[in-house]
């Protein structure tokens, strides 16, 4: 898993390697002061040579501008090499779902989909940047600590020895107590984010059957179970701070007690053992090696948040698309909008023992109008798609211009078949952007013409910014009837050679409905149409009508043929009609 | 677009905000507060007296200790051992002091916190439909997640620290100006050196965090448009496209959040080096004044600069350093939390739905004289109690279900109306349609009726009362509604259908299953009434949702019914059942239907046919059709309904 995540630190490799380098230079520079600083105060000050201070002392500044320039060194890398990372990463995620096919896309939701590209970036960023900086630091600082203190005196670090596993020991059990309550007020926290956003989406039904003090009853439910879990893991983290005080105050009184009865017997000299600059070293090293220890337990903290982040990145990139072009040779012309399906058979979880299409057969000749008829879940969708090879077929065979639309490069496919999916969504930005979705380079004459055709046309006029008018994200300002049509502009500025509507006029009223069939039969005569609809209006003129049941074909014909002799066909039709008829 | 060259403003502490949000730490735990405020001035005490003891240390103890030895007497290790002693159990109170503030704080931002977010979401669900339609629901959103969070982190962690770190500063400070004014000066000047330094880099971090959160906003945006319409991006082989914007967004926040990082990381070698650079030159030009013998003025007089007060200052300078360096990222995260709780109250501070309503929802029954009166138990039948003041009366009339609206004029906003000179009755037991295009004002005549948004003349009358003189809630208990979005919420299929009333049992919820159709389809479910919804019923379909909404509505019972049917294509034999469930639904009440399908609209008493905010036209079905006005066009298919 962390060698599929390394694999995007790419061009930043450098500065990711050379932060842990700069971190332990600017480590062993910070271990070298207080020995320096001893150095002053026993030889310099106290034997009042203050020429070997100010040696020392320049020494020391030297020291610490190396320290400052390593410091800042791996600052400026660390930034770098985990922007850049994290970038990647999103990078690399972002064009790995732009292959996936649709089957791909159906297994993650998009709203986990944007977490784990936000979120779940961000703490692998921040988890990266701890280790290449602090995860070097804090051991390294905690050894260098250790050797020095134990090159200033050989007895006294003992005490170090003595603190280190208790207070590795007590961080150890406060993480091993807090970290399962934390992780259940994160599953409480999506809880209380849940009530909200329901409360939010159903505002209304909560308001007209005066559920508000119902609501709050609920909010506050999870409110206080968070109150309750949350308070009782941060009493727990509470420890960690006077923790570290005892160990800290510990070694001071000891080293305090110890070290001057090595100092009396040295006579504070410290060429023959302790000194007071030295017993002031030690003090420095023994809160070196303690916070080294703290900031050890919070990375390890850090480090187990972020794991689950990385597994659900992991998880996207892992994603194969199912759906490639060929390898060798892919056909990359389609000859005509002929269409063949072959003993289709279709399942989502591609098992033989839940197909949605079985044993499907149809012959559809370029240039026809095709109109598909069927109840919810009749597979109608599922049919068209295997057209553009959005998904492919479990068993048989789809062709399109006589060639299996496996050998196709999916582009060329997809340039020829153009789909208006049912499920359909504009772009916040203009008119004119989003029809250009079809067509890059399309001249305003194109746009123009294309939404004719679509019938379009009147009501973009009547829009004061007419082609340049704004679409607000989702096409939230158009009703749902201009926004069918738009999507249908979009989809025959390609001038494809098969066109796929999925139930893409149900918004529109009958008329323009058939004043767009109209303009097809007119306007495009060689384009094969496929209409998927629930009006029989929207079908009956077609070549053919296929009445899907249950994933399989029940019949084709013309209106008049299935009036005559499909049950299924004509129940739809009455019931359609009842209203008109009488 | 945002002006790209525009420079982001580093956060600046609100001090109204900062007011508001200490009254909420007030006004629960004074008590509380003002002792772990305590606790902390204790804990800072206690580690300012460990850094001073060094000096005892030295001066009072080793120091005499070693010039005995050497004169030769034996040396007497008890002064020492009771000096210890002392420390230790300063010491103590120390660590006891901290870990009672440390305790403390979390009962004091545990229970603010959850005071905060009980009082936003109680104050939102009395805000009017009006702010929820015009606030996006990511941006409310963010209030309960973002916002909340970084105000924890002030409550939690910042305010303590900042109070540990001033009394560290001011106590620090004094106990240097009793060791040494001359050094103390010295101090002061170099640290005023640091101050800038950290202001400079400390303010830079903090604006880049903020064009960091902003290149993240966009970014954030973009993902959430093109991942929702990944399927069209897929048919219209727009991927390139995509991934071209995309990089566009994604180094835009590389580049702000390297900036943001790099000020970030680079503060702490920073002021710990120049806090070494300190101490050297403090080392030094100490040692060289006290060899020169200079004599050295304090606050409690005037001694000899020594070796001890050198070291005690090397100790003191280093703990004055550290806490002021870290002051300014303190005000800084303080900053940025107190912009989370400006929006957190800017929500809190939206006026509620003004309620002026009297007139009250009370069961009745007929006494002896056939007069309806006031009861206690539920009888089925429903009276307006009306009282008047003027006379001191009350009087009640019979909940039928009579609305009629007189001459309404309506608009969202004032400067643009939508409705003009509306009028209608329904009588009760009476069904009216309306009809027309999107915007035309259909949905607008039912936000009036159960008054989701008011209109300034009381112009609506139910039963023959003014609706604004009826308490809302009593008014939205006796009305109805099922909704074109059929909103259900997370719990079992029997919880979301006893959301209409909440005390139903369970034959009454079966019961109204039963009638809107949908006992079948969830007895067929895994676990029948009892099988979770999650994700608003995603795992149910849209007509089964639907008919669970309709069987919500039938278990309240209301005398008047608002309907919104769905528009989205069901299949027509799913669209039976719901019309059917729909259909004993609206039997015996009167009802409002916003209409989409010629079925319902043809056995309606009335239909309204609406056009840009006006009735153009009005009749039964019958009638309309023989009037071959826009009805018949609609009717006829000639012209859209949605």
């Amino acid at each position: 898993m962390i060698k599929k995540l390394l694999r995007s630190v790419r061009e930043y490799k450098i500065y990711a390697l050379l932060t842990p380098l700069l971190v332990a230079g600017e480590a062993a520079m910070d271990v070298l002061i207080p020995y320096l600083m001893s150095k002053i105060l026993d030889k310099g000050i106290k034997g009042g040579d203050m020429g070997y201070a100010w040696k020392m002392g320049i020494l020391l500044i030297f020291v610490c501008i190396a320290a400052l320039v390593f410091g800042l060194l791996s600052g400026v890398t660390a930034a770098k090499a985990s922007t850049g990372f994290s970038s990647n990463l999103r990078h690399d995620m972002y064009y790995r779902i732009q292959n996936y096919s649709f089957s791909n896309i159906d297994k993650f939701s998009p709203a986990s989909i944007v977490t784990r590209l936000t979120t779940d970036v961000n703490n692998v960023q921040n988890a990266f940047q701890m280790i290449t900086r602090v995860a070097v630091r804090a051991p390294l600082m905690l050894i260098f600590a250790v050797i020095m203190s134990f090159t200033v005196d050989r007895k006294l670090p003992f005490i170090f020895l003595c603190i280190i596993p208790i207070l590795g020991g007590g961080l150890f059990l406060v993480i091993k107590f807090a970290h399962p309550i934390f992780e259940k007020v994160f599953k409480l926290y999506d809880k209380l984010n849940n009530v909200v956003a329901e409360n939010l989406h159903g505002i209304r039904v909560v308001k007209s059957f005066v559920r508000e003090e119902h609501e709050k009853k609920k909010f506050g439910e999870v409110s206080g179970d968070i109150y309750k879990n949350f308070s009782k893991a941060e009493k727990i983290l509470a420890f960690n701070s006077p923790l570290m005080q005892f160990s800290m105050y510990f070694c001071i009184i000891l080293i305090s007690w110890f070290g001057a009865h090595f100092i009396v017997e040295s006579g504070n000299n410290p060429d023959l053992g302790m000194s007071t600059g030295l017993l002031m070293s030690l003090i420095t090293y023994a809160s070196q090696i303690l916070m080294s220890l703290m900031m050890l337990s919070f990375i390890f903290v850090m480090i187990t948040i972020s794991r689950a982040s990385a597994e659900r990145i992991v998880e996207v990139l892992d994603e194969e698309s199912d759906i490639v072009s060929p390898r060798l040779d892919p056909v990359r012309e389609v000859a005509d909008g002929s269409i063949v399906f072959e003993n289709v058979d279709f399942s989502y979880a591609k098992d033989p023992g839940k197909l949605c299409l079985s044993g499907v057969n149809l012959e559809i000749k370029s240039g026809e109008t095709v109109g598909i008829i069927g109840g919810t879940g009749t597979s109608k969708t599922t049919l068209v798609h295997l057209i553009p090879r959005l998904y492919d077929a479990t068993n048989g065979s789809v062709s399109v211009g006589g060639v299996d639309v496996r050998k196709y490069d999916i582009k060329a496919l997809r340039d020829e078949v153009a789909v208006v999916l049912q499920k359909n969504v504009l772009f916040s930005g203009t008119i004119t952007e989003n029809l250009r979705w079809g067509k890059e380079d399309a001249t305003l004459e194109e746009i123009k013409h294309v939404c004719r055709l679509a019938c379009a046309d009147e009501f973009i006029e009547n829009f004061p910014e007419r082609y340049n008018t704004y679409i607000e994200q989702g096409g939230a300002n158009v009703s749902g009837g201009q926004k069918q049509r738009l999507c249908i502009a979009r989809a025959l500025l390609k001038k494809p050679k098969i066109l796929i509507l999925d139930d893409s006029t149900s918004a529109v009223d009958t008329a323009t409905d058939a004043k767009i069939r109209k303009a097809f039969r007119e306007e495009i005569p060689n384009t094969t149409k496929i209409i998927i609809a629930q009006r029989i209006s929207s079908v009956q003129d077609a070549d053919k009508i296929i009445v899907l049941d249950e994933g399989k074909v029940n019949d084709v014909g013309t209106h008049e043929e299935l009036l005559a002799r499909n049950t299924i066909y004509r129940e739809v039709y009455t019931s359609q009609q009842k209203g008109a008829m009488e | 677009m945002m002006d790209k060259n525009a420079r982001p403003q580093k956060p600046q502490v609100d001090m109204k905000v900062l007011k508001r949000v200490l009254a909420y730490i007030f006004k629960q735990y004074k008590f509380i507060f003002a002792i772990a405020m305590l606790c902390t001035v204790f804990s800072s005490f206690a580690g300012v007296y460990g850094t001073l003891f060094i000096e005892e240390l030295i001066n009072d103890h080793i120091l005499p200790l070693v010039d005995a030895v050497k004169a030769g007497e034996a040396a007497n290790f008890t002064g020492l051992l009771l000096a210890l002693v002392k420390l230790a159990s300063i010491y103590l109170v120390g660590i006891i002091a901290n870990f009672s503030c440390a305790y403390l704080m979390v009962i004091i931002a545990q229970g603010v916190l959850k005071k905060i977010r009980d009082d936003m979401f109680s104050h939102m669900q009395t805000l009017p439909i009006k702010y929820f339609d015009t606030n996006a629901f990511g941006d409310i959103m963010s209030l309960y997640t973002n916002d909340i969070d970084t105000l924890e982190q002030m409550v939690a962690q910042s305010i303590p620290q900042i109070i540990n770190t001033v009394v560290t500063i001011v106590s620090v400070f004094f106990s240097m100006l009793v060791l040494s004014i001359p050094l103390t000066l010295f101090m002061v000047l170099t640290v005023g050196c640091m101050v800038l330094i950290t202001k400079y880099i400390g303010g830079n971090s903090a604006r880049f965090f903020v064009a960091q959160q902003q290149a993240f906003g966009k970014l954030d945006g973009y993902i959430e448009e093109m991942i929702n319409g990944q399927k069209v991006v897929k048919v219209f082989n727009h991927e390139e496209h995509s991934k071209e914007e995309f990089d566009k967004l994604n180094y835009n926040l590389r580049d702000n959040a390297r900036k943001a990082n790099t000020f970030a990381n680079i503060l702490m070698p920073i002021m710990g080096n120049l806090g070494y650079l300190q101490y050297v030159l403090i080392a030094c030009v100490g040692g060289s004044l006290a060899m020169a013998g200079v004599p050295n003025f304090t606050l409690v007089g005037i001694g000899l600069l020594d070796l001890g007060v050198i070291a005690a200052f090397l100790e003191l300078s280093r703990a004055f350093t550290r806490p002021i360096t870290q002051l300014s990222q303190q005000i800084n995260s303080i900053a940025m939390a107190l912009a989370g709780a400006k929006r957190i109250f800017k929500m809190m501070d939206e006026r509620s739905e003004l309620d002026e309503g009297y007139v009250t929802l009370v069961n009745a029954k007929y006494d002896e004289n056939g007069k309806i009166c006031e009861c206690e138990e539920h009888t089925g039948i429903w009276a307006w109690k009306h009282p008047h003041i003027a006379e001191g009366t009350v009087t009640y009339t019979r909940l039928t279900g009579d609305v009629r609206l007189n001459e309404v004029d309506f608009g969202y906003v004032e400067e643009k109306t939508v409705l003009h000179d509306v009028s209608l009755y329904a009588e009760p037991g009476q069904k009216v349609a309306f009809v027309g295009a999107t915007g035309a004002g259909k949905t607008t005549i039912t936000n009036l009726i159960n008054r989701f948004y008011d209109i300034a003349d009381g112009k609506i009358r139910y039963d023959g009362i003014n609706i604004n003189k009826i308490k809302k809630a009593d008014l939205r208990r006796s009305l109805g509604i099922v909704l074109q979005e059929t909103n259900l919420f997370t719990g079992t299929v029997k919880e979301n259908i006893r959301y209409g009333k909440l005390d139903a049992t369970d034959e009454e919820v079966y019961a109204a299953a039963k009638l809107a159709n949908a006992d079948e389809f969830i007895r067929r479910l895994p676990q029948g009434y009892d099988t979770m919804l999650s994700g608003g019923g995603a795992n149910l379909s849209q007509g089964q949702r639907q008919l669970i909404a309709i069987a919500r509505a039938a278990v309240a019972d209301p005398p008047v019914m608002i309907l919104d049917e769905a528009t989205s294509s069901i299949d027509t034999r799913t669209e039976a059942i719901v019309s059917a469930g729909m259909d004993s639904l609206m039997h015996g009440r009167t009802v409002f239907v916003i209409a989409h399908r010629l079925s319902t609209v043809q056995n309606s008493d009335v239909i309204m046919v609406l056009e840009r905010g006006r009735i153009i036209e009005r009749g039964s079905h019958d009638a309309l059709i023989a009037e071959k006005g826009k009805y018949y066009q609609l009717y006829t298919g000639a012209f859209e309904l949605e």
